[in-house]
């Protein structure tokens, strides 16, 4: 790597225009717990790193009327932090959370998680399932905003053009009842990726029903699977065993997994439903309890 | 080979150097300024004997570019100790023998000072998980979380808490 | 023989080297530089197997900044010639083709080729730039599949020993070893119930946190220096010696600390390669291997099958035992197959017992020892079956033991006669502990397990020289890997009759202290402790004699009392008793320095026995398993600092642990190893473990001077079946196969489920 070169702007746009004109290969780096692992092992050999942390918010949180905003390169300490995140989105904490070590977490952005698109990333369910929005920063100035399962198309592969980089994410403030929980499995209890994950967001009346919901699953496909089927086992119900049997069968049905050296196809299928019913059974108490 | 100049401040004190782009914090720290007491284990995130604490936080240094620390606060566990004057944890990791060949003491003394200075009253789940990101293949743990415990305790005491 | 009042030996001092390693100015492997110094790094093989048809290192050697290229051509042809080395022996000429491949390259990893160049950067361009063509062969790594008839042949010169009639075909299967004691089939006749098992290991890796590294300066003149963290600076200089062809007195080896080794530091890698770099380029060369290079070059541990045969009677007493053991050795032979048949049944008293091992090559990294070497993979198999025999018999499983064990006057079925040996004390002790009776909730299961290790003596030098001002420096020769050094200022301090902190260790480097053997074998508190003692023991000879010409009375009128130099009663004068400083300050006119070296060959190692207690809980829907708690009952001997011993024993359990659970060495179809790295080689983490219970029962070794008996290796032989049998006791399924992973054990559930279901 002998001739890699750093920049780092200090305005979205100094940062398009660098990234858009680069003649090699360009990498956006926010916490690098993914990036530079890449470039020690040789996986991936940019010309230019364009650190985008001094640009003023893409680092902080900002919680407003309606939505919470989450600078893309804010590190995951930050987002474990903030008590009106854990309140409202202890889902998409836990997540973030479980992104690796703490020195992980020192760093670790739900921007590079998004972007670094492994199917196993343990942000994004949760995320998804809150329905959030991402603005995406371009040449010309433009700025467009996309549901977050817009970025991620296939392992290590998203739809931004060159150019494009993630500025900030926006997630909705939940309604009355409504919650969200993430849960994951591991071999062991820490410090490895995902070999099933699952989101589950949901939204319930006041005797309990549940009249809204999102399940989207992670590393068992290759990005993550927002289950309508599983949303439909949901909604109309309370978590009575029936529905834990047709939400484990739903999620069984839209997991598409590989065998691979963290789990089997099998595995990853049952276990799928398994998580699925104990992250709906963690979402619906809190959901509850708001 | 064109090299950044950084300016940051390491343990308290200003520091300068030049570094290419891709070396690391890590690589920094050691190959550049002689401060070996930061260990290279995996180069990838995943045994914490890199570990410095930046702005408060605790990460991993191979995990971080050279060329970020620009404008930045880094301690490293040759920081830990005041002159002469030990650290609760490390005095603690002495008299608990929580430590075997000591390699990875460095990262877990820095990532259990980072705790301490958060939480002064960690359980030993806390402390576990806080800790999983150090790996340690000669203790199994034990006296090392004892050891955290024990300091935490003398520190709560010295707080008058 | 227990000394009582000892004022030392049983404390818990900090250790002598501690407040450098909690500040981080400890200096490891890659901590030094040398002026003038280039970076080494090493091309390997992407190919499982393969021929090398050329190496082309032109485009290399022209890169601007490369100052040095070498290949097996730079290495003086070896040779085959075994020497016997601890706990396993070595072949020098494959040891030099496992530095760097000659003509085949056999595991993907195995060193090709090596630069040196003046910046990290530069040597990492330029190892790209060698251009290797390969013939790729087919590999073949699982070890049945290597014993097959068809299996790709890794050395064509390698024929069987140990069999009858002499093979002339070559064959993978480089030795068969075993031995019998009494009469097998007669004893299966005589058993009331037979059982007849099989369990199988993957390969794991010591997984040392330090990857390897040196550095490394070669003079024109021949002479070199080596600063390297390793187990053993003077195998370090001896095998460097054998390999390039250079006079033991001209390689000097400072042993750097060491992070970590486990076994797998007991054997070069690095330094041969890096003095043939220093020598070419004419300046010092470091290299330090990324985490990558460390498990897919360096030697994990044995996959195995191991397949138990017991008989015994109703009342648990076992008539016959078989065993047979088929380990991988990796690319060369030397496989841990010998200590695996000796230690599976040591903790019991057989009368008639079949044992065979075969040592196989495959291509994977040759292997290295791993703690107690052989023995966790025998015992997994062997104490997991008493566990079933036990519950067929409905026996409890300590009352099993208890039964069949071996006493003070057993004679082993491979030799030797057991005395002063503390086996049956480890069993009762685990009966009586309140874990053994503690209750268990759902999904929770309890095993036991026990576990054996011969230890080793072997050579030894050390030296304590008195200074000036009274206080004391010990030299020897055994890199610390645990806290022994701690260890040794004890023991002189004892002897010497001073505080523990006017007493200095000094690990020296290979041309201030004698011959040393290895850190390994669990021999350093015993032999180099045993040197250590007998040199403290020599000084105070001197000291009462010195004492003796100041008091103008006769050396045999003299005691050595509490650190000072008394009159031996009223009859030989009455003499103010003068301290060791007061001596010290006077040496130089009662015959000069006070100081004495010893050097040893330390027989009569105590052999080391433990009993472990796990408790499981297990989730059924994941199969993944908790350790709820443990226990680790082990014969010391005599604990020298308590403290480091209850590391030794903690620290073998995690790795047990680990090996049971998670561990395990994956290769893809092509033979390349697909979890190179921590993410996916997964070892325990701190939340991953309990807090382990060490329970010390000192049964002393008469032996050693202070009674004790190596402890180090024999903590991580219980822990694979003590976990297989509490999952066994969680879940009434039994696991024969290791790592016992989430995803296989929920299979196993559902499989057993299903058969439960059609019955």
């Amino acid at each position: 790597m002998p001739r890699l070169s750093f920049a780092a702007p200090r305005t979205v746009d100094e940062a398009v225009s660098i990234l858009a004109g680069a003649p090699g290969l360009a990498k956006v780096l926010s916490g690098g717990t993914d990036l530079l692992v890449q470039l020690r092992s040789g996986r991936l050999r940019p010309d230019l790193i364009v650190d985008t942390k001094r640009i003023p918010g893409l680092i902080g949180i900002r919680e407003e009327a309606d939505r919470y905003v989450i600078g893309a390169a804010t590190p995951g300490v930050m987002i474990s932090d903030h008590k009106g995140l854990e309140r409202d989105y202890p889902g998409i904490v836990e997540g973030t959370d479980l992104i690796g070590s703490t020195q992980i977490q020192g760093r670790a952005s739900l921007a590079g998680n998004l972007c670094n698109a492994s199917p196993a990333a343990d942000s994004v369910p949760a995320v998804v399932a809150a329905r959030a929005t991402v603005v995406v920063a371009g040449p010309g100035g433009s700025r467009r905003e996309v549901p977050v399962e817009a970025i991620p198309t296939g392992p290590g592969r998203t739809s931004l053009g060159k150019g494009e980089f993630l500025i900030e994410f926006h997630i909705p403030k939940p309604k009355p009842h409504q919650c969200d929980a993430y849960l994951r499995f591991i071999p062991r209890t820490e410090m490895d990726i995902a070999v099933v994950g699952c989101g589950v967001n949901v939204t319930l009346d006041d005797s309990g029903t549940c009249v809204d919901a999102r399940v989207v699953l992670g590393a068992v496909a290759p990005t993550i699977v927002i289950v309508e089927e599983a949303a439909q086992a949901l909604i109309g119900h309370k978590l009575d065993a029936d529905t834990l049997a047709r939400l484990d069968a739903a999620a069984q049905r839209a997991a598409k997994p590989i065998s691979d050296k963290r789990g089997t196809i099998e595995y990853r299928t049952k276990v799928s439903g398994v998580l699925a019913r104990r992250a709906a059974a963690i979402a619906f108490e809190r959901a509850a309890a708001r | 080979m064109s090299k950044y100049h950084v300016t940051t401040t390491i343990n308290g004190e200003p520091v300068e150097y030049l570094c290419e782009a891709q070396q690391t914090m890590l690589d920094v720290l050691r190959d550049e300024l002689g401060l070996t007491g930061s260990k290279e284990g995996c180069s990838s995130g995943d045994c914490g004997a890199c570990s410095i604490i930046v702005d408060g936080n605790v990460m991993c240094s191979c995990l971080m570019l050279g060329v970020e620390a620009e404008g930045h606060s880094i301690q490293t566990i040759e920081g830990i100790a005041q002159g002469d004057k030990l650290h609760p944890v490390q005095q603690k990791f002495l008299e608990h023998a929580a430590l075997q060949c000591g390699f990875c003491t460095p990262g877990l003394i820095v990532a259990a000072k980072a705790l301490l200075d958060v939480n002064l009253n960690p359980t030993e789940e806390e402390t576990r998980y806080w800790l999983a990101g150090n790996l340690c293949r000669c203790t199994g743990y034990d006296k090392v979380i004892r050891a955290v415990l024990d300091a935490a305790a003398v520190m709560r005491a010295e707080a008058g808490r | 023989m227990a000394i009582d009042g000892l004022k030392v030996v049983g404390t818990r001092p900090i250790r002598p080297d501690g407040v450098d390693k909690v500040i981080g100015r400890a200096a490891f492997g890659a901590d030094m530089v040398m002026p003038g110094m280039l970076w080494g790094k090493i091309k390997r093989s992407p190919h499982a197997h393969a021929r090398i048809l050329s190496i082309d290192t032109s485009k290399a050697r022209a890169l601007p900044g490369v100052k040095a290229v070498v290949t097996a051509a730079d290495f003086p042809s070896i040779p085959s010639e075994e020497a016997f080395m601890g706990e396993g022996p070595m072949n020098f000429r494959d040891l030099s083709r496992n530095c760097m491949a000659a003509d085949k390259v056999l595991y993907d990893g195995h060193a090709v080729a090596a630069v040196a160049a003046t910046s990290q950067a530069i040597a990492e361009e330029a190892v790209e730039l060698i251009d290797v063509k390969y013939e790729v062969l087919p590999h073949v790594i699982d070890v049945e599949a290597a014993m097959a008839p068809d299996a790709p042949i890794l050395h064509e010169d390698l024929f069987t020993s140990g069999v009858e009639p002499k093979p002339t075909k070559p064959s993978n299967i480089a030795k068969k070893v075993g031995f019998t004691k009494g009469d097998v089939a007669a004893g299966f006749k005589e058993a009331e119930v037979v059982i007849e098992r099989r369990y199988t290991t993957q390969p794991v890796h010591q997984a040392y946190i330090e990857p390897h590294a040196c550095v490394v300066s070669a003079a024109p003149d021949g002479q070199c220096t080596i600063w390297s963290s390793s187990q053993g600076q003077f195998m370090v200089r001896a095998y460097c010696a054998k390999l390039l062809g250079i006079d033991i007195a001209n390689i000097r080896v400072v042993p750097a600390e060491i992070g970590g080794g486990f076994g797998g530091k007991t054997l070069v890698y690095l330094e041969p390669v890096a003095l043939a770099l220093s020598k070419q380029a004419g300046r010092p060369v470091k290299i330090v291997m990324s985490r990558e290079e460390v498990f897919r070059g360096t030697g994990p541990a044995a996959g195995s099958v191991i397949e138990v045969k017991l008989g015994a009677k109703r009342d648990g007493r076992i008539v016959a035992a078989e065993l047979l053991l088929k380990y991988q050795a990796g690319a060369f032979p030397g496989s841990p197959v010998g200590p695996g048949c000796m230690c599976a049944f040591a903790m019991y008293d057989l009368p008639n017992v079949n044992i065979v091992g075969y040592d196989v090559v495959s291509n994977r990294p040759k292997v290295a020892a791993y703690r107690a070497p052989g023995a966790p993979n025998s015992s997994f198999g062997v104490e997991s079956c008493l566990d079933e025999l036990a519950r067929m018999l409905k026996i409890d499983p300590l009352r099993l033991r208890e039964i069949n064990a071996a006493k003070d006057g057993t004679k082993t079925a491979h030799g030797p006669t057991f005395t002063n040996i503390g086996y049956v004390q480890t069993v009762e002790a685990a009966k009586n502990h309140p874990h053994y009776k503690a209750p268990l909730g759902p999904n929770q299961g309890r095993g036991v397990a026990s576990g054996f290790w011969f230890n080793i003596g072997g050579e030894s030098s050390a030296a304590c020289h008195i200074n000036e001002d009274g206080t004391a420096t010990v030299v020897e020769g055994n890199p610390d890997i645990g806290g022994s050094r701690a260890s040794m200022a004890m023991m002189a301090a004892e002897v010497l009759g001073i505080p523990y902190d006017r007493v200095r260790p000094v690990v020296g480097d290979t041309s201030s202290i004698g011959f040393t053997f290895l850190t390994g074998g669990s021999r350093v508190t015993f032999a180099t402790g045993m040197a250590v003692t007998q040199a403290a023991e020599k000084v105070v000879v001197e000291l009462k004699k010195r004492a003796a010409m100041i008091w103008d009375i006769s050396p045999e009128a003299v005691e050595w009392k509490d650190g000072y130099a008394v009159p031996a009663g009223a009859n030989a004068g009455n003499f103010e008793p003068l301290s060791l400083a007061e001596i010290a300050l006077k040496s130089g006119r009662t015959g000069g320095p006070i100081s004495a070296e010893v050097s040893i060959n330390a027989q009569g190692a105590g052999p080391g026995f433990a009993t472990h207690i796990c408790d499981v809980e297990v989730d059924p829907e994941t199969g993944h398993v908790k350790i709820l708690r443990y226990t680790a009952i082990q014969d010391v001997g005599r604990a020298i600092h308590p403290s480091y011993v209850e590391g030794q024993i903690q620290g073998g359990v995690a790795q047990g642990i680990g090996w049971a659970l998670n561990e395990e060495y994956i290769y893809d179809k092509d033979g390349r190893l697909d979890n190179a790295g921590f993410l996916d080689y997964r070892i325990p983490v701190a939340s991953d473990m309990p807090m382990i219970e060490p329970v010390m029962i000192e049964v002393p070794n008469p032996r050693h001077p202070f009674g004790a008996r190596g402890v180090g290796e024999v903590p991580i032989v219980p822990p694979m079946a003590a976990v297989a049998n509490a999952i066994a006791d969680a879940t009434g399924m039994r696991m024969r196969d290791l790592p016992i992973s989430p995803p296989k054990l929920r299979a196993a559930l559902d499989a057993g489920t299903l058969k439960e279901a059609a019955e």
